[in-house]
């Protein structure tokens, strides 16, 4: 099944892809077929840069379950990380 | 005739360009057995991963198998690259136009019949969503001899699926159909579900299509994919033998 089901949205930082560090400025985040994970459908998201060409692309395909643990992770870490620095800026 | 060892085989396999869809010049692989023919001709419509290395070796089968077989890259337009950050950037776009689509293929049957070693028979066949854009083509334009869908997701549409890009349910089309059409589907899928696949029926039925469908328990999505865990041999093996059976009934 094609889902069609994408998200993007526009991002800064940047990404390490087969040419080495390139800017990021989106990502698309789908629910589709993956090109290599073993499932049918995956939690594919791609780190792009659209306007340098497709190869500006760091990608990862993902299981519903680990995508949901990777939210997670990524809420905790900003969540903690946020916290240093305020109780750092407080001195 | 049968397959002999003592036989001669050639192909040739390379990349062309044919005029698609608003006089583009699209890329597509070709492949076909050497000598004069007469040959018959399909267009393998690629599933959404794209123009891949799968598809490739496909149109290769065909062409052992006699056919003149061009897969023509639906992605060409969106840029160039390694087969999946192209199809990822169109899956990223939420895929392609479908009237885009149709008119490469038509391109690429022209192509086809063009050639001076072409039978002038064209079939066109495609996986996922090639199978629901060789269903498109097949009711949309003329000139198609045999179609096959494998499990052609998106043939049966609800009205909130549609989008610009695919703005009608292939479905609605089947009164234009006239080319006999092979349906193979796994009977585990989601899209196309069996209540889908049994409402794509009942339409063909009481349009008085000439179709057959072979639906297989133990298969989902996409098992013909020998390189994915979906891959189910005695369905695909069986579902092969049914492919050339009817390749061989309509255009040889």
């Amino acid at each position: 099944m094609c889902t069609y089901v994408v998200e993007k949205t526009p991002i800064a930082g940047c990404g390490s892809g087969a040419e080495g560090w390139f800017d990021l400025k989106e990502a698309n985040v789908s629910y589709d077929h993956p090109f290599n994970a073993p499932y049918e459908h995956a939690l594919n998201i791609d780190f792009t840069n659209e306007a340098e060409g497709p190869g500006a692309r760091v990608a990862v395909e993902l299981s519903a379950d680990s995508a949901r643990a990777l939210v997670a992770a990524i809420l905790e870490a900003l969540e903690r990380g946020e916290e240093a620095e305020r109780r750092e800026m407080a001195g | 005739m049968p397959y002999s060892t003592d036989q001669y085989e050639g192909l040739m396999a390379e990349t062309v360009r044919f005029t698609g869809h608003q006089g583009d010049a699209v890329h597509g692989y070709l492949a076909r057995p050497l000598g004069a023919g007469p040959a018959p001709g399909i267009v393998l419509i690629h599933h959404a991963p794209g123009w891949d290395t799968w598809y490739k070796e496909l149109t290769l089968k065909f062409a052992r198998r006699g056919y003149a077989a061009i897969c023509p890259n639906l992605y060409d337009r969106v840029g160039h690259g390694a087969p999946q950050d192209v199809a990822a950037m169109v899956r990223n776009a939420g895929g392609v136009l479908d009237d885009q689509v149709v008119d490469d293929v038509a391109g690429a049957m022209q192509y086809l019949r063009d050639l001076p070693y072409s039978s002038g028979k064209i079939a066109v066949a495609g996986t996922c969503s090639g199978g629901r854009h060789a269903y498109l083509v097949a009711c949309r334009r003329t000139g198609v001899d045999a179609v096959i869908d494998f499990w052609g997701g998106g043939v049966v549409m609800r009205p909130e699926d549609l989008t610009e890009k695919r703005p009608v349910a292939p479905i609605q089309y089947t009164d234009a159909l006239t080319a006999p059409l092979l349906g193979i589907f796994g009977n585990d899928d989601r899209n196309p579900s069996p209540e889908q696949v049994d409402q794509h029926e009942a339409v063909l039925k009481a349009a008085g299509k000439d179709y057959e469908f072979h639906r297989y328990d133990g298969a989902g999505h996409g098992f013909f994919y020998h390189d994915r865990p979906a891959y189910r041999q005695e369905q695909a093996s069986d579902a092969w033998r049914k492919v050339w059976a009817f390749l061989d009934k309509h255009l040889v």
